[in-house]
């Protein structure tokens, strides 16, 4: 009989980690045992502490002065900041869910690769836009193998881009794009983030674009169809827009992601892309050890 | 009166005109017989920058590295420019290697409320000894003090002056007069304006821009650009010699240069076609243009009735993506009952 949940620590609190904390409120398997920034005033602690949850706004630390206090970490700071936090992690021995693009652990997208990622003490959620579209990009390259380029094009409302998002868009083009040739295979690939600050928001769109010659529509459809359900498991406001269409010699299939509203309203379907899949790999987690405990 | 100098977007801007195809060949005329001009800068590249080469906004003929290796080779006296988006290119892949090929200034663009994204770009070009500037897009979509407020954190961030552009050329002169004096007022760099002709307006709106304290026009030979074109530089160095304010560019050789190059490069000249001026109107890109016109043959509807949507969408550069969707839309309000026979026979 499961009762116990296991526990987990949010390093940053701004728009994911805050969003991540509402995800682990609703988790079976897990609950957050501490909400960790560095700005004592922020909105995010502030919420936190109406929600009844341990905050601390020594942000790392809290993690190094108390190590019983969680066995998940999930750090959501920023990418320069998680190469300080990565090592005291390892050292401390927490199974570390990044979701800054520091690529520092190995790449995982849960639909591809979650079981493998259960192994590793230091898993990289990629990016929004790479949750999003990889596992379309590698559906598209396992029906058409021979594709030699697919392009991704990922446009997110601007109120959803939080300052981290922001600082680190450099980093988050390239992770999107390395990706996208790490899992699926394509010999040449390319990212393209938008932020679109129209109002009312734009909801998170992602446009996947394969130059090929004859694509094999039905298969593709059909592998396109089973990822969406299977995505849609975890990230329930996932879903295919358009397509997959063929003109002009490239193949266009759209995703569009609403969000839950947990932190933020529904049009931060980037968000949730993000956070539901480190949710999913915590869980898988968090299933391993309870079971090595029965 | 302060010095105005000039940057050249003709090679990057009129990319947009002919699909991003310029040849290399051209790229080493245009540098070489316009070297001696008088002019500052002269940006080289896709339409959209560094490493915007792509299915959304147009495949290049030639690599990045491959046009700035034989504009470098060609230029001696002017320093030689690249447009960057963030979103498009990275550090890694893009700039690093351009400023490897030894590019003198980088541009960095944002929409106009998105400054911050900038940030590590500017720092960047900043900490490796360039010239660098900042680039507003679209600069109708915000007031005048949200204008000044970005363009302060570029400031922040290292750059040597702000450029607002006129993304869709939607531009009245009463908008350009307020903008660029308000930020010419309160920041410390310079500011410089870009247009576009889509309501004719390029010319005048730059001299107004210079008259209101903008010391940076960035603007293109035979007006050669996106859409309806750029301001026409040639026409612009006349008309401030006319009226007093010589520009110290030789009007002779920027006009030999649109006649023995860029007319060559060009397939039609820029025109305030019908189209030009319902993007000015909607207040979109006008680079969408030739999208736009592809997406309504291929959905047989009103290429007019694109516009006007994508203007109430409010897309900004780069979500050419969003055409495709929108011409559909209208297809299924034209013939709901039929929108399942359209899509599937795409497919």
């Amino acid at each position: 009989m499961i009762s116990q949940k296991i526990k987990v620590g949010i390093i940053g609190t701004g728009n994911i980690g805050t969003d991540l904390l509402y995800k682990i409120q609703r988790s079976e398997l897990l609950e957050c045992s501490l909400f960790a920034g560095r700005d004592a005033e922020s909105q995010g602690i502030k919420r936190a502490e109406k929600m009844g949850v341990h905050t601390s706004h020594q942000s790392i630390d809290a993690i190094k002065n108390e190590p019983t206090i969680c066995d998940i970490v999930f750090d959501a700071t920023s990418a320069k900041a998680h190469i300080q936090n990565a090592k005291i992690l390892k050292e401390l021995g927490k199974f570390t869910i990044d979701l800054t693009p520091s690529r520092i652990g190995k790449m995982c997208i849960p639909v591809i690769n979650v079981s493998e990622a259960l192994d590793l003490d230091n898993v990289n959620m990629v990016t929004c836009g790479g949750q999003a579209s990889v596992p379309i990009a590698k559906a598209i390259m396992d029906c058409n193998p021979e594709t030699e380029y697919i392009e991704v094009v990922a446009s997110i409302s601007s109120k959803s881009a939080g300052p981290g998002t922001r600082l680190n868009i450099d980093e988050y083009t390239q992770t999107t794009k390395d990706a996208i040739k790490v899992f699926s295979g394509v010999p040449s690939a390319k990212a393209i983030i938008i932020l679109n600050p129209a109002e009312p928001p734009i909801l998170m769109n992602n446009t996947i674009y394969a130059k090929m010659k004859e694509p094999n529509l039905e298969k593709i459809k059909a592998r396109v169809l089973e990822i969406e359900a299977e995505i849609k498991q975890y990230v329930p406001g996932y879903k295919i827009a358009l397509g997959p269409i063929y003109e002009n010699g490239r193949l266009v299939v759209m995703i569009e992601v609403t969000g839950r509203g947990d932190y933020l309203p529904s049009y931060s379907g980037n968000l949730d892309i993000i956070t539901c899949a480190a949710v999913k790999v915590a869980e898988e987690y968090a299933k391993k050890i309870l079971k090595n405990h029965e | 009166m302060n010095k105005v100098i000039f940057f050249d977007s003709t090679l990057r801007d009129g990319s947009h005109a002919v699909r991003h195809q310029i040849e290399l060949e051209s790229i080493k005329d245009y540098c070489e017989l316009i070297d001696n001009a008088g002019l500052h800068t002269v940006i080289v590249g896709h339409g959209n920058g560094l490493g915007a080469s792509s299915l959304q906004v147009g495949l290049s003929a030639h690599t990045d590295e491959e046009m700035l290796k034989i504009a470098r080779k060609s230029l001696q006296k002017t320093k030689l420019g690249v447009f960057m988006l963030p979103g498009f290119g990275t550090i890694k892949d893009d700039l690093e290697p351009a400023i490897k090929i030894g590019v003198d200034l980088v541009c960095v663009g944002t929409h106009c409320t998105e400054a911050d994204v900038s940030r590590q770009y500017i720092e960047y070009v900043s900490e490796s000894g360039l010239d660098v500037y900042g680039v507003l897009m679209m600069y109708h979509r915000a007031s005048k003090e949200k204008l000044l407020e970005e363009a302060q954190k570029m400031q922040d961030y290292g750059a040597m002056g702000v450029i607002l552009m006129d993304s869709a050329g939607a531009s009245t002169p009463q908008m350009v007069s307020a903008a660029i004096k308000y930020l010419a007022d309160n920041l410390k760099v310079a500011v410089g304006f870009h247009a576009h002709n889509n309501l004719s307006m390029a010319v005048s709106n730059s001299l107004l821009a210079i008259e209101n304290g903008a010391t940076i026009i960035d603007a293109t030979i035979k007006g050669f650009g996106a859409g309806a074109g750029n301001c026409q530089l040639e026409a612009l160095v006349a008309l401030l010699e006319k009226c007093g304010k010589p520009s110290g560019v030789n009007l002779y050789n920027v006009l030999d240069v649109g006649d023995k190059v860029v007319s060559k490069i060009m397939t039609k000249p820029p025109e305030v076609s019908s189209l030009s001026i319902i993007s000015g109107m909607a207040g979109v890109f006008s680079g969408f243009s030739n999208h736009v016109i592809a997406a309504a043959e291929r959905f047989d509807v009103d290429a007019r009735d694109i516009f006007i949507e994508l203007g109430k969408l409010k897309v900004v550069g780069g979500q050419e993506d969003s055409i495709v969707r929108v011409a559909m839309k209208l297809v299924a309000r034209k013939r709901s009952d039929e929108v399942s026979y359209q899509i599937e026979s795409l497919s």
